[in-house]
């Protein structure tokens, strides 16, 4: 786990600096990545008893490039990403308890358990996934994106996908359409520095991703990722391009993932040091929880959102173990919508 | 209150791991996120961290112990504090989607096939990897790309030592591009040499079917006869377990359906073997299916160091005179086991193990129904227009007149691959279902 206290010049780098977050937003911000966290951490040991099954990619490290980006969104926003993705749904607002028991497989789950933990949805959230083909969220984040330019309304979408994910084609592709379209795109690249076992330097030959958007003039910037304030600083800028008409915007965020790539990888390719390095000395909770304490915040106040958060997630893990497998029904509902006319029966599947 | 440590799973298919090494001893104190032991699965070794905080108690399972289950508890924790409260399990924990533990051992083969004399025990996985080497060792145009095929050694462990053998210019990593290094792969088939190209699943072969059907598939008819694409697209197909409906499914009849491309799935580490030697040096692009469930099977292999097996020629891996079963890659450990309820109940099963799909070993699929007069045939893919479908057709044109029932098919659900337990079980083909459609073909 990490350390306890951050280091001093970080805190006093950071009492400096003229905070984009009130007292009250980064309280909420601390609150909401702490959620993350414990989530997270409830959910991989879920998984080691076996309660979860298949591929389970955690976001532990991660949480302030999400809440960062979400404190700058309104309703009516879009959010999309990849399998990594339960940090993102909670963020948008999305029950703990609907995660958790989507990743038991149970009914009471988002995709009432035929989804799983890469696969969910809240269209009232605004959350349109969990995607597990590695880039293909990003051509779907543009299409929220042309909706909101279709519509003329001043709606952003934001769509979050990996360093690795950015060497896809279809992400080129997607960065040209937005460009030329002028779509209210926000692209957000998480690079955690390494796509499963491979390093972003072995991977791209781009040395500064923010510029990726370069050729098509979408204006990008880097970002500490580990810092929420700096994140939403960011986030503010990007939304307001986008929400003023001027087209897509990237970010490229620096973070990092604690735990593997997926429950199964013993991440042999980068030090046990790197890993303790970033949890010690780049932690976002730390410092977040620093910053709030420079600007008066109590311990007593931070243990009362501890506990608070540990509640949320102990009902999230219980309620995944009692809600119910999906009744035998489930399997063949929701292949295909009923066409007009029709008696709504499972038409051509062959049974 | 003490707290216990089970095994963790730590893959999809895990059910039990090897417990190699403590790192704590007991009285030690634990803070959670200590490394507290090292497991080893099939495909890694894993460290095992606390969850918990407190003192370590006692420890279960010394060192060394193989096959420890997942979820069997293998230390005590005195939680020093208010325990974090390690939930229980309240019912028991979904089984992670069981590979049959033992598969039939392959009676001898009863087909005309060449003896290729001893053989050694082995897993899939060493058996590609074995072919692999082997032909690169022959043939210096030929190279593996991937994404984690070379310093990870595989996402899969296929690729186990490669890159220590042949060095990083025929063992590449690729970045997650899979239509361009797919395009760029053909590009040089194109100029004779011979890539094999792994894809992490055939899920991901979709980014790159393009390349695949327009560009390898059809660039030696259009160009009359110039451009042949000697490569072979390899990885895993079909079901995993619990991975939900984007990373589970067969593309066994998407790609069967392409004139200019071969097919192959094979079932046994001599299959596998075999097979993806005839793949490599075949000057056709070549679809090898693999399985990941079998990837950690055990099977008898020939040592013999030129053991090849022709791509278009079907196994009989058991002989019988009352139905013929058809099946590829884990479906024939699946039929394999129906033959043997059948035989319990006084039935006979012919079990064919295609091995090519395309081109099909139509011969010795008529020469068995001729015997049987009936068929059921196998698959994990969806049923309409499946590899099913196309195997009655055939039938019903080679020879009608000796059915004496209409061929039966067997099949994953036709539906997206659910994620939960339950319902995953459900949408894959089950033995009863095998059972008994050769009942409802014989009239038992
Ligand atoms: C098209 C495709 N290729 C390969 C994969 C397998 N895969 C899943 S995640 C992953 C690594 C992605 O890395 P990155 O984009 O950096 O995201 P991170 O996992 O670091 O969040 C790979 C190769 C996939 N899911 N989809
Ligand atoms: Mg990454």
């Amino acid at each position: 786990m990490a350390a306890k206290a951050p280091p001093a010049k970080r805190r006093a780098k950071s009492a400096a600096e003229q905070p984009a977050m009130g007292r009250d937003a980064l309280l909420q911000a601390y609150r909401d990545m702490l959620l993350i966290r414990r989530f997270e951490e409830k959910a991989g040991q879920l998984y080691g008893m076996g309660l979860i099954g298949g591929f389970c990619h955690l976001y532990i490290g991660q949480e302030a490039v999400v809440v960062g980006m979400q404190a700058a969104l309104k309703p009516g926003d879009q959010v999309i990403t990849s399998y990594r993705d339960h940090g993102h749904m909670l963020a948008t607002g999305m029950e703990a308890r609907g995660v958790m028991a989507e990743l038991t497989g149970r009914i009471g789950g988002y995709s009432r358990g035929k989804g799983g933990s890469m696969h969910m949805f809240s269209r009232e959230k605004g959350f349109y996934g969990g995607h597990g083909i590695v880039g293909a969220q990003v051509s779907l984040g543009a299409g929220l994106a042309f909706a909101n330019m279709y519509r003329g309304n001043d709606h952003v979408a934001v769509a979050y996908f990996g360093e690795g994910a950015s060497n896809q084609g279809q992400v080129y592709e997607s960065l040209n359409l937005a460009a030329l379209f002028k779509l209210p795109c926000i692209f957000v690249i998480e690079n955690n520095k390494y796509g499963m076992g491979t390093s972003v330097d072995r991977a791209s030959a781009s040395r500064d991703l923010s510029q990726n958007g370069s050729p098509w003039g979408i204006p990008g910037e880097q970002v500490d990722g580990m810092n929420v304030v700096t994140v939403h600083e960011a986030a503010q800028r990007a939304v307001a391009h986008c929400r003023a008409g001027l087209g897509p915007y990237l970010l490229e965020m620096k973070t990092y993932r604690y735990r593997g790539h997926s429950m199964s990888d013993p991440a042999k390719y980068r030090t046990r040091e790197e890993v303790q390095k970033m949890r010690e000395q780049h932690d976002c909770l730390e410092t977040a929880r620093a910053m709030l304490l420079g600007q008066g915040v109590t311990e007593a106040e931070l243990k009362k959102l501890d506990d608070e958060v540990k509640v949320i997630v102990q009902d999230s893990a219980d309620f995944a173990q009692e809600s119910p497998e999906p009744p035998e029904s489930e399997l063949w509902t929701d292949v295909l919508l009923p066409s007009p006319g029709s008696d709504g029966a499972f038409g051509q599947g062959v049974k | 209150m003490g707290v216990e440590i089970l095994m963790p799973a730590l893959s999809p298919t895990m059910t039990e791991g090897k417990l190699a090494k403590w790192l704590k001893k007991e009285g030690d104190a634990v803070k959670a996120g200590d490394v507290i032991a090292e497991i080893e699965t099939d495909k890694a070794t894993m460290e095992v961290e606390a969850v918990d905080e407190g003192t370590l108690t006692r420890i279960l399972v010394p060192e060394g112990t193989e096959n420890v289950a997942v979820n069997a508890p293998i230390a005590e924790l005195d939680g020093g504090g208010a325990p974090k409260a390690a939930p229980a399990p309240v019912a028991a924990p979904a089984p992670v989607a069981a590979a049959p533990a033992t598969i039939p051992a392959a009676p001898r083969a009863v087909s005309a096939e060449k003896d290729w004399g001893p053989t050694k025990t082995m897993t899939v996985r060493e058996a590609l990897r074995d072919a692999m080497a082997a032909e690169m060792r022959r043939d210096a145009d030929v190279f593996l790309i991937g994404e984690e095929v070379a310093q990870y050694q595989g996402a899969y462990k296929i690729s186990q030592g490669l890159l220590d053998e042949f060095g990083p210019k025929r063992v590449m990593d690729m970045p997650i591009t899979e239509h361009g290094f797919t395009g760029m792969a053909v590009g040089a088939a194109f100029t004779g040499l011979k890539p094999i190209v792994e894809f992490m699943t055939f899920n991901f072969s979709m980014q790159a079917i393009d390349q695949i059907i327009n560009s390898a598939a059809k660039t030696l008819y259009m160009s009359g006869g110039q451009l042949g694409c000697p490569i072979v697209f390899r990885g895993a197909n079909g079901a995993a377990s619990r991975v939900a409906a984007q990373h589970s499914q067969c593309y066994a009849s998407w790609y069967a359906h392409c004139p200019g491309l071969k097919v192959v799935a094979p079932w046994s580490a001599a299959d596998a073997k075999g097979l993806l030697r005839a793949a490599i040096r075949d000057p056709n692009p070549v679809i090898f299916l693999e399985n990941e469930i079998l990837y950690g099977h055990s099977f008898e292999c020939p040592t013999d160091e030129d053991f090849i097996l022709p791509i278009g020629k079907a196994k009989v891996e058991r002989e019988g005179t009352d139905v013929t079963i058809l099946a590829f890659s884990i479906m024939v450990g699946m039929a394999m086991q129906a033959a043997e309820k059948l035989a319990e109940q006084g039935i006979s099963a012919e079990v064919i193990n295609l091995r090519s799909l395309r081109p099909l070993d139509i011969d010795t699929i008529v020469a068995s129904v001729k015997k049987t007069n009936r068929v059921v045939t196998l698959e994990e893919g969806w049923p309409f227009a499946g590899i099913g479908a196309e195997l009655a057709m055939q039938i019903i044109e080679h020879c009608f007149d000796d059915l004496d029932a209409p061929p039966v098919r067997v099949h994953g659900l036709d539906i997206p691959m659910p994620y939960a337990a339950n319902l995953e079980k459900l949408a894959l083909p089950r033995l009863e279902q095998v059972v008994d459609a050769a009942r409802s073909v014989t009239y038992r």
